[in-house]
C-alpha cells in the first residue's frame, strides 16, 4: 500500500527564507572548525590502499631471475600501446638457460600509461607489477620513457610463491637421471 | 606658512593615509575571502608565501606564514607582471576606461565615510572624515551605483557576447535594487532629523543619532532591505549575475586579464569594504560602543583611536559576514533576482517607510 506523505503548507517563516538561510550559516560556519581534509603534499605523503595501481614495473623473482619471458602478451593488451619489446634469446650456458627467452629491451611509454593493470593481470609470469609509484615527473619526453633498466630498478624482486621454471629444471634433471618416463 | 602645511595636511595627506588604508584594507580581504572560504570547505588555504624578513622571526614568522600574511604581495605582483593581452576586437577606449571608471568609483565613495571622532583639546568633537558632505548619504548613492557603469562598459566594450550579458545583467540588477535601497533608507531620514540637526542625510549626524541604540533595532526591515540591496550592489554571491563564472564563463571580465582584471578585483572588494562601512555606519551604530551602553571612549587622543579601532572592527566583522554568506547561499537565477527585487523587497520597502511615516506622525518626537 502506498504511503500517503502529507505535505504541509509554509509558515510565513519558513515562506522568507529567513531561518532557513540562518541554519545553513549555522552549518558553514561550525564547518570552519571541522577537521581539515587537506594532505600538504610534499611534506605529507598520502597512505596508499592494498592493490593502488602506480607505475608498471618488471620483477625479479628471489633468485634474483628476471621473470620476464617476452611473450608479449602486455604489449598485445596494453589498451594505449605503451609498451614495447624486443624479444630475445638467454645463452645456452646461463643457469636459466630452459627458460629460452627474455625481453631484449622494454619500454613503457608513461605519458602513454593509462594504468589499467591490464598488463600484470595478462602477465602469465607474474612479471610485470603495478606498484606504488605515483609521482612521475620529468622534463622532456624522453625521460618518461622508462626502459629495461629503470623497470627493474623500479620493480626490484617479490616473492615467489611457485618458482615455476626452478621446478621445471629439476624435473627436467630427474628425468634425464631416472631415464624415460614414457 | 602653517596653514600652508594644514593644507598639505588636510587635502594631501589624509586622503593618501585613508586610500591607502582601504587598499591595504581591499588586499587583506581577498586574502580573507581565500582562508576563510578553505576553511569553510574544510581546506588550509594559501600557506606557503613567505618573505625572506619575515622567515627569520622564530615563532611569529612561521605563524604569519600559515595564516597567509605575504599572500597578497604575491598576488599583486602576479596581476602587475603579468602579459597585458588585448584582444583584437575590443573597443580600446571604453574597454581601458571600464575598469579604471570602476575602481575609482569604488574609491571615491570612501570620502564621505566618517570613520571616528576627534576630540580637539578644548574637549569638543569632530568627526574624522574626508569630506563632511550634507548630503552624504546621497553622494554615496550615486556614486556607489556609477561604479556599475564600469561593469557594463566593459560588457559593452568587450564586443562578445558573455560580457555583454554579464553587462545587461548588472544594468538590469542595479535598476531593481537601487529603488529598493533608496525606498528602504528613507526612514532613517525621518529617525535622525531631529531638532538642532542641520542635515538627516550627513553621515556624521546619522551616527550620533544612533547614540543609546542601534538603527538595525529601531528598523530591523530597513537593515534587512538595506542588507540585501548592498549585496546586489555589490555584485557578491548570491547575487553576482554580473559574474556568475557558471554560466557566464567570468561574466563582465571575460576579455579582462593582468592588472586590468586586477583592478576590476580589487574594486570589488573596495565596494564590498565601502558598502560594509555604510552599513556600520547606518545601521550598526558606527562607532558607538554597543546598544545601550554609554561611549566607554575617553576623549583625548587614545579615545579618538579606539573609535576608529571600533568602527574597523565592526567592519571588518561584516566583511567577514560578506564572505560567510558566499559559501552559504547559492546564486540565484537571473529572473528569481528580479522578482526578489521587484515582488518582495520594493512593495517591503514602501510598506516599512508608510508604517515609519504614519508612526512618526502619531507620536512626533519631542
Amino acid at each position: 500500500m502506498a504511503k500517503v506523505l502529507e505535505r504541509k503548507p509554509l509558515t510565513f517563516w519558513e515562506r522568507t527564507y529567513l531561518p532557513q538561510i540562518l541554519g545553513g550559516l549555522r552549518i558553514t560556519f561550525a564547518n570552519m572548525f571541522r577537521r581539515k581534509e587537506t594532505l600538504e603534499y610534499p611534506e605529507q605523503r598520502p597512505t596508499l590502499p592494498r592493490g593502488y595501481r602506480g607505475a608498471p614495473t618488471l620483477v625479479k623473482d628471489p633468485n634474483g631471475r628476471e621473470k620476464c619471458v617476452s611473450c608479449q602478451l602486455c604489449e598485445f593488451v596494453c589498451p594505449p600501446k605503451a609498451i614495447r619489446i624486443t624479444p630475445g634469446s638467454i645463452p645456452f650456458d646461463a643457469p636459466n638457460a630452459n627458460v629460452e627467452k627474455a625481453p631484449k629491451e622494454f619500454d613503457i611509454n608513461m605519458l602513454r600509461c593509462i594504468y589499467c593493470g591490464l598488463c600484470e593481470e595478462v602477465c602469465p609470469e607474474e612479471a610485470i607489477w603495478l606498484q606504488d609509484i605515483y609521482s612521475i615527473t620529468g622534463t622532456s619526453r624522453g625521460q618518461f620513457i622508462n626502459n629495461k633498466a629503470k623497470l627493474y630498478e623500479l620493480g626490484g624482486t617479490r616473492p615467489d610463491a611457485h618458482l615455476k621454471w626452478d621446478k621445471k629444471l629439476a624435473a627436467e634433471k630427474a628425468h634425464a637421471e631416472g631415464g624415460a618416463h614414457h | 606658512m602653517e596653514a600652508f602645511f594644514l593644507f598639505i595636511l588636510r587635502y594631501l595627506v589624509c586622503p593618501l593615509v585613508v586610500i591607502s588604508v582601504l587598499m591595504g584594507m581591499c588586499a587583506y580581504a581577498v586574502l580573507a575571502e581565500r582562508k576563510i572560504s578553505s576553511w569553510i570547505q574544510n581546506r588550509v588555504g594559501p600557506n606557503r608565501t613567505q618573505l625572506p624578513i619575515l622567515a627569520y622571526i622564530p615563532v611569529a614568522g612561521n605563524m604569519l606564514q600559515r595564516i597567509g600574511f605575504s599572500q597578497p604581495m604575491a598576488d599583486g605582483l602576479k596581476f602587475l607582471f603579468k602579459e597585458d593581452v588585448m584582444p583584437g576586437h575590443v573597443k580600446k577606449f571604453y574597454y581601458v576606461l571600464a575598469p579604471c571608471l570602476s575602481l575609482v568609483c569604488a574609491l571615491l565613495t570612501c570620502t564621505v565615510l566618517p570613520f571616528g571622532l576627534w576630540w580637539a583639546g578644548d574637549g569638543s568633537a569632530y568627526p574624522l572624515v574626508l569630506a563632511d558632505l550634507d548630503i552624504g548619504l546621497l553622494y554615496i548613492l550615486a556614486i556607489s551605483s556609477l561604479g556599475v557603469y564600469g561593469l557594463v562598459l566593459a560588457g559593452w566594450a568587450s564586443n562578445s557576447k558573455y560580457p555583454f550579458l554579464g553587462g545587461i545583467r548588472a544594468s538590469a540588477q542595479l535598476i531593481s535594487y537601487e529603488l529598493a535601497m533608496g525606498v528602504a533608507l528613507l526612514p532613517i531620514f525621518l529617525w535622525s532629523s531631529r531638532p538642532g540637526v542641520v542635515s538627516p542625510l550627513n553621515l556624521t549626524s546619522i551616527v550620533q543619532a544612533q547614540d543609546g541604540l542601534w538603527l538595525c533595532i529601531w528598523q530591523p526591515v530597513s537593515a534587512l532591505i538595506f542588507l540585501i540591496c548592498i549585496f546586489a550592489e555589490t555584485n557578491r554571491l548570491p547575487f553576482d549575475m554580473a559574474e556568475s563564472e557558471t554560466d557566464l564563463v567570468g561574466g563582465f571580465h571575460t576579455e579582462y586579464g593582468s592588472f586590468k582584471f586586477g583592478f576590476f578585483f580589487i574594486a570589488e572588494y573596495a565596494h564590498m569594504i565601502v558598502g560594509s562601512a555604510v552599513f556600520v555606519i547606518l545601521f550598526l551604530g558606527g562607532w558607538n560602543f554597543l546598544p545601550g551602553f554609554p561611549d566607554p571612549w575617553p576623549h583625548n587622543l587614545f579615545g579618538s583611536a579606539l573609535t576608529i579601532i571600533w568602527f574597523l572592527a565592526k567592519v571588518v566583522c561584516f566583511v567577514f559576514f560578506f564572505i560567510w554568506i558566499r559559501w552559504t547561499l547559492p546564486r540565484f537565477r537571473y529572473d528569481q533576482v528580479m522578482k526578489l527585487g521587484w515582488n518582495v523587497l520594493l512593495p517591503l520597502a514602501v510598506a516599512n517607510f508608510a508604517a515609519y511615516l504614519i508612526f512618526f506622525a502619531l507620536f512626533p518626537k519631542a
